[in-house]
C-alpha cells in the first residue's frame, strides 16, 4: 500500500513538474471524487513525437479505437497482425479495434525500421508496455470519474466498468477519444534499436492471455491477394517525373562525357549528371526506360582488377587483414592446443550474395520548400531519412519518411540507395522524383552479402574430449557499406557526390553456446575491392552473419564429432549446457526419428544414391534452433535432392503462432536457395549477375520436399525474434547430411550438382 | 500518336500511344494506374508483371502494347474481390501463403489459369505450372498447398 502511494506521488509530482516547466496546461491535480473533464491530464492536440510522451506510443480514437505507432516495419512477415495482438493484450480492447501505423517519421517514433529480427521482441514490447500504462492511466481516470477504487475496476473491449456491476461503466472513448493523454513514461533518451522505456503498469501474465498466442490472420493478407494495397512503386504525385540511374559498365568507372543528342529523340527525356551521378528522367516511364537505354556515355578508364568469383576466396586468404578482432576467449586457446594429442582443421568457403529483391528498389521524392517527404519501402526509412537530410543538407526534423509496403529487402538491400537518388534528382529538378532501379541494378548494384573462409581447428585429448577449440572468419566487413545507411556517404548517391566513405571493420563470431575448456572466436577482416561505389561494397544481407560462420562452425562441430567417432546430436549434446540450447537439438532430433551412430552411414558405398541426414544449431539472441535436414546425393551428377527438414525453433513467448510457423517456413525455404543456388559472379571489371539466370534463385523443382517445423512452447518467457535465425542453419545441416550420406565434406556454398560432383569425385 | 483502346478488368480503357512497341506493364501502370501488375524484370523471367490476356497469364514486361486491342486484360484486382473471390484467392488466404507479396500477381494468375483448365492438377503439374515463378520469400510451396485447397474445394 504504501509503494503504490509513493508511485502516485511520484508520478503526481513528476507530472506537476513537467507541466509547470512547459506551462503548456495548467491542471490542479484533483482529490479522488473531485475529478472533472477540465482536470484530465489530456490534450486536444497530440504532443510532440518524443520517446518520454506516452502519446508518442499510443493514443485513443474518438470512438474507441486504439492507434499503436509502431517505429519499425514489416517487411512480410506479419508483424503489424503480431503488433495488434500485443497492444490488443495489454490495453484490453477488441483487437480488431487497435489500428498500428508504421515506419511514418512524421507520426512514429524511431524505433530502428526493420532490423535484427526484433520486430516482437523490442518494438513490439515497448508498444506491449505502453498499452498497459494506458490501460492503468485510463482506469486511473475512469476511478475518478465513477468514484470507485481503481482496484474495483476492470476492462472488458474499451469499457472500464466495476468488477461486481457492469452498469458502473465508462468507455475508453467516453474518457479520453480525440484527446491525448499527457503522461510521461520512463524512456532512456534513446532512439533506433536502443529505444527502452519503462511504465508503472505491469504487464499481463501469460496465463490472463486471450489475444496473445491466437493465430490470427494476417491482416495485410486481403489487400494483397485482392490487388487493394498500394504499394511505395504505385505512388504518383502530380508533377511527377520518372527517373532511372545510369551505372558503368566497368566498375569505378564515371561519366566524363554525356551525349544528350543521343536522347533527344524521346519524348521528354532529359539526362541530369551531378558529379559522378547520372540518370535519365521522362514525363512517361516507358520514356526513362528508353533515354535509359539510349544515353550514350564516355566513361573513365577504370581498372578495378576484381578477382573475380572463382578465384574469390583465394584472394580473401591472401589478402592483407584491415583488423583482427578476438571477440570471444575462454581459457587459454594456445595452451590448450598445446596439450592436444590430435588436431584438426577445417576450412569453409561462403560466396557473395545478393539481396535480388523481387522488385528492384524504387522510391518517390518530393524536395521543396526547404522541406523532403520520401515514399520508401526501404527497411529503416527514419535512417535513410537522416541519409537524405545530410545528403540535401537540411535539417533532420526537415525531412519525412513514409513507408510504404513494398517488395521484401531481406537486409539492407537497394532501397535506401534509391530513396537517396530519388531525393538528390528531385532536389535538382525541383519536382518529384520517382526511381525504379531495373533488373540488372537491382543484383549488380545492391550492397553485398559478404563473402568469406571460417576456419576452425580443434584439439583432442586422449580420450577424445575437445579441449580447445577456435573459429575465425576471414572477410569483407560486413559494414563495408553501413547497414544503417543513416549517412549520406552510405548510399551510392553519397558516394558518386564525392562524400567521405563511411566504412568501418565488423564482422561476427558464431555465439559461444559449446564450452571447451579452451576457446577462441574471432574475425578479420581484408579490404574493399573498391573504395568507392562499388557494386561489391558489402553489409547487412537477411542473417547478416549466419549462414557463412554457421556454415564453418556447424560443418566443423560435425567433423569433430565424425572425428571422435560420435553421433552428431550426442556429440552436441555433450557440450550445451544450457537447457534451451540442448532441447532445440534433442527436440528437433527426436522429431526427426533420429537414429543415435556416428557419420558416414558407410552403408551405401556401392550406391549411385545415397541418403543421410545431418543436423545444426544454433542460438541467436534468445532464440533457440536445432534442423534437421535428410537429404539424397545423387553420386553422378551431384545433384542434391532435399528430402525433409525438421526444425525445432524455441522463441521464447509465441504471439501467433501460425504465423510464427509460416515465418519459418519461407524463410528455410528462402535460406535453401541461398545453401543451394546463390553466388554473385563477377569478372575482372565488373558484376556479371544481371538477372535471374545469371544469378540464380531457387523455382519449385528446387523445393525441399517437406518442411515440419515444432515450435517450442515457453509463454513465461520473453519473447525473441525469428524473422531470420532458422535460415542461417540451412547450409550446415545439408552439408553434413551429404557426409552423413556419402563421407564426403563440402566446403562450399552453394551446392550446385557441379561442385557437389567435384567434391565427391575428389573423395 | 495512335489511340488505342484496352479492355482492362472489364473496364474499356482509351490511351495515346506514341511507340506501338511500349509493354503493356508501362500502360496499365504508369498510364492507366492498374497497379498490380509490378515490375520485376523487364526479361520476362520472374512473373511479377503477370496480367491474364483472355484468360492465359501473360508477362505483361514483354508483351507490346499495341498487340492488345480488343483482347480481355485481368489483372490481380480483376480476377476476384473479397466478395466475389476466385477460390485460389480464397485459398490462398486460408493458406496465408504470401510474405511481402510484390511477386504475387504471377503467382496468383498463374495458378488461376491452371485450375481453372486443369481443376484436378497432379502435384507434378502444379510445380511444372508455377516452375517459372520468382519468389524471394520463400512462398513456393505454400503456394502449392494452397493450389492443393483450391482444387480440393472444386
Amino acid at each position: 500500500m504504501t509503494d503504490m502511494t509513493n508511485i502516485m506521488m511520484d508520478s503526481q509530482l513528476s507530472r506537476r513538474a513537467f507541466l509547470s516547466t512547459t506551462g503548456a496546461l495548467v491542471v490542479s491535480l484533483a482529490a479522488p471524487g473531485e475529478w472533472s473533464e477540465a482536470a484530465a491530464n489530456t490534450l486536444a492536440t497530440r504532443p510532440p513525437l518524443k520517446g518520454d510522451q506516452l502519446s508518442s506510443y499510443i493514443t485513443i480514437e474518438p470512438d474507441g479505437t486504439v492507434v499503436a505507432y509502431y517505429g519499425k516495419i514489416d517487411g512480410g512477415q506479419g508483424l503489424g497482425t503480431a503488433i495488434a495482438q500485443m497492444v490488443a493484450e495489454e490495453i484490453d480492447v477488441a483487437y480488431e479495434r487497435v489500428k498500428v501505423v508504421m515506419g511514418d517519421s512524421g507520426v512514429t517514433l524511431d524505433m530502428g525500421g526493420a532490423s535484427a529480427a526484433i520486430g516482437v521482441s523490442h518494438g513490439g514490447m515497448m508498444l506491449r508496455r505502453t498499452a498497459a500504462e494506458t490501460r492503468r492511466l485510463l482506469i486511473e481516470m475512469a476511478s475518478h470519474k465513477l468514484s470507485l477504487a481503481a482496484d474495483a475496476l476492470t476492462v472488458t473491449d474499451g469499457v472500464v466498468h466495476a468488477k461486481a456491476d457492469r452498469t458502473k461503466r465508462v468507455s475508453y472513448a467516453e474518457l479520453i477519444g480525440g484527446r491525448y493523454l499527457d503522461n510521461k513514461v520512463k524512456w532512456n533518451g534513446r532512439l533506433s534499436n536502443g529505444l527502452q522505456v519503462e511504465v508503472e503498469a505491469p504487464l499481463k501474465q501469460h496465463t490472463e492471455f486471450k489475444v496473445i498466442g491466437k493465430s490470427l490472420p494476417r491482416r495485410d493478407l486481403p489487400g494483397k491477394v485482392f490487388g487493394t494495397l498500394e504499394m511505395v512503386n504505385d505512388v504518383r504525385l502530380p508533377n511527377m517525373l520518372h527517373a532511372r540511374m545510369i551505372r558503368p559498365t566497368v566498375a569505378g568507372a564515371v561519366p566524363v562525357k554525356v551525349d544528350e543528342d543521343s536522347i533527344k529523340h524521346i519524348p521528354g527525356a532529359k539526362a541530369v549528371w551531378i558529379k559522378d551521378l547520372l540518370a535519365v528522367v521522362a514525363e512517361k516511364e516507358w520514356n526513362a526506360v528508353k533515354a535509359a537505354r539510349a544515353l550514350k556515355v564516355t566513361w573513365s578508364e577504370s581498372k578495378p582488377s576484381f578477382p573475380g568469383h572463382d578465384r574469390l576466396h583465394e584472394h580473401i586468404r591472401k589478402a592483407p587483414i584491415v583488423k583482427r578482432e578476438l571477440q570471444r576467449e575462454n581459457g587459454n586457446f594456445e595452451e590448450g592446443i598445446k596439450q592436444a594429442v590430435r588436431v584438426i582443421e577445417g576450412e569453409y568457403e561462403f560466396p557473395t550474395q545478393s539481396h535480388s529483391s523481387t522488385g528492384p528498389a524504387c522510391a518517390v521524392a518530393d524536395v521543396r520548400d526547404g522541406e523532403a517527404t520520401i515514399y520508401t519501402s526501404t527497411q529503416k526509412p527514419y535512417d535513410s531519412a537522416y541519409c537524405v537530410a545530410e545528403l540535401l543538407a537540411l535539417p533532420k526534423e526537415k525531412v519525412r519518411a513514409v513507408w510504404m509496403f513494398g517488395t521484401g529487402s531481406y537486409g539492407r538491400n537497394d532501397q535506401g540507395d534509391a530513396t537517396a537518388d530519388a531525393a538528390v534528382l528531385s532536389k535538382h529538378l525541383g519536382r518529384p522524383v520517382r526511381v525504379q532501379y531495373m533488373r540488372h541494378e537491382g543484383i549488380a548494384w545492391d550492397p553485398k552479402g559478404t563473402a568469406s573462409v571460417n576456419r576452425s581447428r580443434a584439439g583432442l585429448d586422449a580420450t577424445g574430449k575437445v579441449i580447445a577449440y577456435e573459429n575465425i572468419s576471414k572477410a569483407f566487413s560486413r559494414l563495408d557499406s553501413n547497414t544503417r545507411e543513416t549517412r549520406a556517404a552510405d548510399v551510392l548517391a553519397g558516394q558518386l557526390l564525392g562524400l567521405p566513405v563511411n566504412r568501418s571493420e565488423s564482422f561476427e563470431i558464431p555465439v559461444a553456446s559449446y564450452t571447451f575448456d579452451h576457446g577462441r572466436l574471432g574475425w578479420e577482416t581484408i579490404p574493399p575491392l573498391l573504395e568507392r561505389a562499388s557494386p561489391l561494397r558489402s553489409t547487412h544481407l537477411r542473417d547478416p552473419y549466419g549462414p557463412p560462420i554457421l556454415f564453418g562452425s556447424e560443418s566443423f562441430i560435425d567433423e569433430m564429432a565424425a572425428a571422435t567417432n560420435t553421433d552428431p546430436v550426442d556429440f552436441r549434446l555433450r557440450y550445451l549446457t544450457n537447457p534451451r540450447d540442448r532441447d532445440a537439438v534433442r527436440i528437433a532430433a527426436e522429431s526427426y526419428g533420429w537414429q543415435k551412430r556416428p557419420s558416414p552411414r558407410n552403408d551405401q558405398k556401392d550406391s549411385d544414391i545415397a541418403i543421410g541426414r545431418g543436423i545444426a544449431f544454433r542460438r541467436h539472441f534468445t532464440t533457440f534452433i536445432g534442423l534437421v535436414a535428410e537429404v539424397r546425393v545423387h553420386r553422378k551428377t551431384g545433384k542434391i535432392d532435399l528430402l525433409r527438414y525438421v526444425c525445432a525453433h524455441d522463441v521464447g513467448m509465441i504471439v501467433n503462432p501460425e504465423t510464427l510457423k509460416h515465418v519459418i517456413d519461407r524463410q528455410l525455404v528462402y535460406g535453401t536457395s541461398r545453401a543451394m543456388l546463390e553466388e554473385v559472379r563477377f569478372d575482372a571489371n565488373m558484376v556479371t549477375s544481371v538477372d535471374w539466370e545469371s544469378y540464380p534463385v531457387l523455382h519449385t523443382p528446387d523445393l525441399p520436399e517437406k518442411i515440419e517445423i515444432v515450435l517450442i512452447e515457453r509463454p513465461d518467457t520473453a519473447p525473441s525474434g525469428a524473422a531470420e535465425m532458422a535460415l542461417g542453419l540451412v547450409p550446415a545441416a545439408i552439408g553434413n547430411a551429404v557426409f552423413d550420406a556419402t563421407g564426403v565434406r563440402l566446403r562450399r556454398v552453394p551446392f550446385t550438382p557441379e561442385r557437389v560432383k567435384a567434391a565427391l569425385d575428389r573423395a | 500518336m495512335a489511340k488505342l483502346t484496352l479492355t482492362i478488368d472489364g473496364m474499356s480503357r482509351t490511351i495515346d500511344i506514341d511507340d506501338p512497341d511500349m509493354p503493356l506493364l508501362y500502360a496499365l501502370r504508369d498510364e492507366l494506374s492498374f497497379n498490380n501488375p509490378r515490375f520485376g524484370c523487364g526479361l520476362g523471367q520472374c512473373g511479377a508483371c503477370t496480367v491474364q490476356i483472355d484468360g492465359h497469364a501473360v508477362r505483361s514486361c514483354i508483351t507490346p502494347v499495341s498487340a492488345l486491342e480488343g483482347r480481355k486484360i485481368t489483372t490481380l484486382a480483376g480476377l476476384g474481390t473479397p466478395d466475389k473471390p476466385h477460390p485460389i484467392q480464397t485459398a490462398w488466404l486460408e493458406e496465408q501463403v504470401s510474405q511481402c507479396a510484390y511477386c504475387i500477381s504471377g503467382w496468383i494468375l498463374t495458378a488461376a489459369e491452371l485450375i481453372d483448365r486443369n481443376p484436378k492438377p497432379t502435384d507434378a503439374q502444379i510445380k511444372d505450372a508455377l516452375k517459372d515463378l520468382i519468389c524471394r520469400c520463400g512462398t513456393h510451396g505454400a503456394a502449392i498447398r494452397a493450389v492443393k485447397r483450391a482444387t480440393r474445394q472444386a
